[in-house]
């Protein structure tokens, strides 16, 4: 698979190590009623969808930069790839590419 | 079961001496009846097992197994077909000698040769560290019932002369055996299984995918298909793989990410390897088939994934991994690799249990260890839908342990799959 680093251009997802599903950038509040449960399916629980998937990689032997990458389970096909940081400004100016919150 | 009917030596005789007229097709090929007792969806290694132990052992007359495809055409098929007992942890163990266990009577229980061969699992060693912990394995599976062995260089080179003995980096200094453990013809399991389940009164029902559960005031009344409704008193669902896509269906969230593993067959060659043999330098198994192909795999491609299929980079490792163990593989030719879909658990081990829905039950997440658990798998998953209590070797294996912290994790990795 060619992921194609918005900065660095295509490279090798040999390069990279996957985290796994992007909704890992949401981490729920500690201080909330029900923190226990919901860092309960935070942490353990997963869509695992057979197809666009949206999933955190890391530019280990590159730049070390965090990707969120979307990717077809079912082709491999990679779909979209933007910098995490990007992704998370945006989910905290309340553009949230994120997925639902909890 | 008859002379009429049974496999045996004499069958083959009196079958040959008339024609080889009288074989029948090993199992019927009913259409779905409205109602069942019970419903097990998905006709692979496991749901097999589990209708044939329903039937067999719990006297269950009412059961049916529905197949999206032909049976055994998912992992039941596509694993490289060994079998042990060789887990450390309290959770694991005593399951998975019980699953041994079976494998040792299988083939006279369902009357089918399913070529269960118990030619030792070689776990190789290559540092003081490393010894330690398999002496630990070794110790906790003989508390447990098992058989281990420790072997150091001398002994293992007697039995494995080919291994890469001097290797600079990483000297193989003597292996942990299991001699109980083996392989078995994978396809064979299957068609045993529903060969002995069809004959006690299983419908097992191919092309007839489950598209959703009835679930009528927090109780599953049935499922629907594409051959149309189908009523159950009890669902259970073995679909390892795509346990996520199906139980979506029932409004659940899996504690399970669906990854690809990958297996690899050279050529025929003439006997070399005695047993199973795993590298413990990185990750490599291999065996040697009847026929004369190794047969080898190594770690699964590290993303999610249903495609049935991975990538060159595996390959690479994996066949880096068996360089550095044997280098006389090298000049072997890889005829045959394919890819199956491992539902990969957030601690690296099953879960067999009820759902939060009344009469709907779940067996799934095995990682790459479900072939080796068929036996066990069934009779547990039977035995839990038949009288509502978790089988005594297999009550660890709760769907909820992840919430209340007790987690099973051989590897001690964390929730993370791709690193069980």
């Amino acid at each position: 698979m060619i992921i194609d680093h918005p900065l660095l251009g295509p490279r090798d997802s040999q390069e990279f190590v996957l985290l796994g599903d992007a909704s890992l950038l949401n981490r729920p509040d500690w201080q909330a009623e029900n923190a226990g449960h919901a860092f309960y399916e935070y942490q353990y629980l997963r869509d695992n969808p057979a197809g666009a998937h949206r999933e955190l990689w890391y530019h280990e032997m590159g730049d070390r930069s965090w990707l969120v990458v979307t990717r077809d389970t079912v082709t491999h096909e990679v779909l979209k790839v933007e910098l995490a940081a990007d992704v998370t400004s945006g989910m905290a100016s309340g553009v949230a590419a994120g997925r639902r919150p909890k | 079961m008859g002379l009429n009917g049974g496999y045996s030596g004499f069958r083959i005789l009196r079958e040959g001496l008339s024609g080889n007229r009288g074989w029948r097709p090993a199992w019927r090929d009913p259409a779905p009846q409205p109602a069942y007792d019970f419903v097990i969806v998905g006709g692979g290694g496991h749901g097999l097992a589990t209708a044939y132990y329903l039937a067999s052992q719990f006297g269950e007359a009412s059961v049916a197994v529905l197949e999206k495809g032909w049976i055994g055409g998912g992992n039941v098929g596509r694993n490289t077909t060994i079998i042990r007992s060789n887990y450390l942890l309290d959770g694991n163990q005593p399951f998975y000698e019980f699953s041994l266990k079976l494998w040792e009577g299988l083939e006279q229980d369902f009357n089918y040769n399913a070529m269960v061969s118990q030619r030792g699992v070689y776990n190789i060693f290559h540092s003081d560290a490393q010894r330690d912990a398999y002496r630990r394995r070794g110790n906790a599976m003989i508390l447990h019932g098992a058989d281990a062995e420790l072997l150091d260089a001398t002994q293992l080179r007697a039995e494995c002369p080919f291994l890469n003995f001097d290797n600079a980096r990483l000297p193989v200094m003597g292996a942990l055996v299991q001699r109980r453990g083996g392989t078995v013809r994978h396809d064979a399991v299957a068609w045993g299984y529903a060969r002995g389940a069809d004959r006690r009164g299983v419908d097992i029902i191919q092309n007839c995918e489950v598209t959703g559960f009835r679930i009528q005031n927090g109780r599953c009344t049935g499922v629907e298909t594409s051959r149309g409704f189908i009523a159950a008193r009890k669902v259970g669902c073995a679909v390892a793989g795509n346990s996520s896509r199906v139980m979506q269906a029932a409004g659940m969230r899996l504690p399970i990410e669906s990854h690809v593993l990958q297996a690899f067959v050279s050529e025929g060659l003439k006997p070399i390897i005695p047993g199973v043999v795993t590298y413990g330098g990185g990750h490599f198994y291999i065996s040697q088939s009847d026929k004369g192909g190794l047969v080898f795999g190594g770690d699964i491609d590290m993303y999610n994934s249903y495609a049935q299929r991975g990538n060159l980079p595996v390959i690479e490792d994996v066949c880096e991994g068996g360089m550095t163990l044997m280098p006389m593989i090298g000049r072997a030719r890889m005829v045959r690799m394919w890819g199956g879909i491992m539902d990969m658990s957030m601690d690296g081990s099953p879960i067999i249990d009820r759902t939060h829905i009344d009469g709907l039950y779940f067996n799934g997440g095995w990682c790459y260890g479900g072939f080796k658990a068929t036996p066990a798998s069934g009779w547990c998953f039977a035995h839990l839908l038949a009288t509502d209590t978790p089988h005594e070797t297999a009550t660890a294996y709760r769907m909820d342990r992840f919430e209340r912290g007790f987690m099973i994790d051989e590897k001690g990795s964390g929730a993370q799959p791709n690193q069980h």
